[in-house]
């Protein structure tokens, strides 16, 4: 319209109030965890991640997360936001009903150390399990060639960020943390279908467990939670494949 | 602190003899076959001449001496039970954390499941409408006929 008003001149990010309940946890207290709310003013290009930075900057500084890229790369900030397993720095408050409070609690399945830190270790101990790198005989004055084709066999599952959204979102893995996971099978995909890797036996043997790939029951779950897009049910379905062939 | 495992997971049982594997492509073939199991069963029962109406004991009595109902009956029931175990067996697993407690169940379920296949096969391919000698006033009114 010809007329601009002042509220929508051009430039001028709109700011609003929103209320956040965080899921606290303090060990050292001894008490059950509990929700805190926050009344926070955010602009409408603030993402939950700035909504937390402001509460512990400017309300609270015990609040505890984790985070470092704050641009989606490291995959240090996962948690529950709303229900739904994601990255505060990847997530647009005005994305999220902001009629209603924002509920942000640690992702589940994982024991909580601290507020929104829980334990990593027993997820990174699955993923060391898959051995996460490439094994290929030592010949270390030739180039490894791959075609377009064979690289595409993969892309997909090199993307992963390690944010852990995924295997905390799987029922499976909330009842039975013994679980390898979907982000350990993601990874192991990454180079079982790696045309340059020698080991994809050992990877196929490692995952072909009782609390391997067959503990998967297809909920998609995890396709649904991982920010990096992957689709990672279907990369458990193709590592089920490859083990009833028995190869990649 | 945290638990660390020291050393890599091995898998529990070697290459090749992995239940799991097994029992993953047993719910899927299985699956595939009740598909076509039940619906035949529905429809051969439930559409077919008079429908619903047609069964009663002679019905049932009539499918069992015939081999072909025989064998599908016998299909789905050793299918279904042990499809429907497989089924319950992977539930326990999900949610009972005690060991002792996940054994016994699991006994438990193969038990039930081995008693009601043979009960279940013994009735289908021994079932007789008029067994030779016993009191008419028990029998269905056809076997006198
Ligand atoms: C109509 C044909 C049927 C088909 C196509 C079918 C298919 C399947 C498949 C593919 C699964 C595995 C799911 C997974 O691992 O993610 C499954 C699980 C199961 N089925 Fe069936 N099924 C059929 C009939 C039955 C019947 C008749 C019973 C009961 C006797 C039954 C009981 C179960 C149970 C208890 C589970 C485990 C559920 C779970 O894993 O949470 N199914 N079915
Ligand atoms: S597969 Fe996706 S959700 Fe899972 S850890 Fe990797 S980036 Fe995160
Ligand atoms: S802070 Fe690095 S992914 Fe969000």
């Amino acid at each position: 319209m010809a007329t601009a008003t002042a509220a929508t001149e051009i430039g001028v990010v709109p700011s609003f109030t929103v209320t956040l309940f965080v899921r606290r946890f303090d060990p050292e207290s001894g008490e059950e965890a509990r929700w805190q709310d926050f009344d926070v003013q955010v602009h409408g290009t603030d993402r939950v991640l700035d909504a937390l930075h402001k509460i512990k900057w400017e309300v609270d500084g015990s609040l505890t997360f984790r985070r470092s890229c704050a641009h989606g790369v490291c995959g240090s900030d996962a948690m529950r936001i709303n229900g739904r397993n994601r990255l505060a720095c990847k997530t647009l408050i005005k994305d999220l009903d902001i009629t209603q409070p924002i509920y942000v609690e640690p992702i589940k399945g994982l024991t909580v150390e601290k507020d929104l830190v829980v334990d990593m270790n027993p997820f990174y101990q699955a993923y060391r399990d898959i051995k996460p790198f490439l094994i290929a005989s030592d010949n270390p004055d030739k180039e490894r060639l791959q075609s377009p084709e064979d690289r595409e066999r993969f892309d997909d599952t090199t993307k992963c960020i390690l944010c852990a959204a995924c295997t905390t979102s799987c029922p499976v893995f909330w009842t039975d943390g013994q679980y390898f996971g979907p982000a350990a099978i993601v990874n192991a995909h990454r180079f079982i279908f790696d045309s340059r890797d020698e080991a994809a036996d050992v990877r196929i043997d490692i995952l072909n467990d009782k609390e391997g790939v067959w503990r998967c029951r297809t909920t998609f779950n995890c396709t649904e939670a991982c920010p990096r897009g992957i689709q990672v049910t279907k990369a458990i379905a193709e590592v089920k494949q490859a083990i009833l062939r028995g190869k990649p | 602190m945290s638990v660390v495992i020291e050393t890599p997971r091995s898998p529990r049982s070697r290459k090749g003899a992995n239940w799991e594997k097994y029992g993953w492509m047993y719910m899927r073939i299985s699956g595939a076959i009740l598909v076509a199991l039940i619906f035949g069963h529905l429809f051969a029962n439930l559409m077919v001449g008079e429908g619903i109406h047609a069964i009663d004991f002679a019905f049932v009595g009539g499918k069992w001496a015939n081999p072909f109902w025989q064998v599908w009956d016998g299909l789905m029931l050793w299918l279904a039970l042990i499809h429907g175990t497989n089924g319950m067996r992977t539930i326990v697993n999900d949610y009972v954390e005690r060991q002792n407690v996940r054994k016994a169940l699991v006994w438990a379920l193969w038990v039930i499941c081995g008693a009601l296949i043979v009960l279940g096969t013994l009735v289908i391919f021994t079932f007789d409408p008029c067994p030779a000698g016993s009191d008419p006033s028990l029998l269905p009114s056809f076997c006198t006929k």
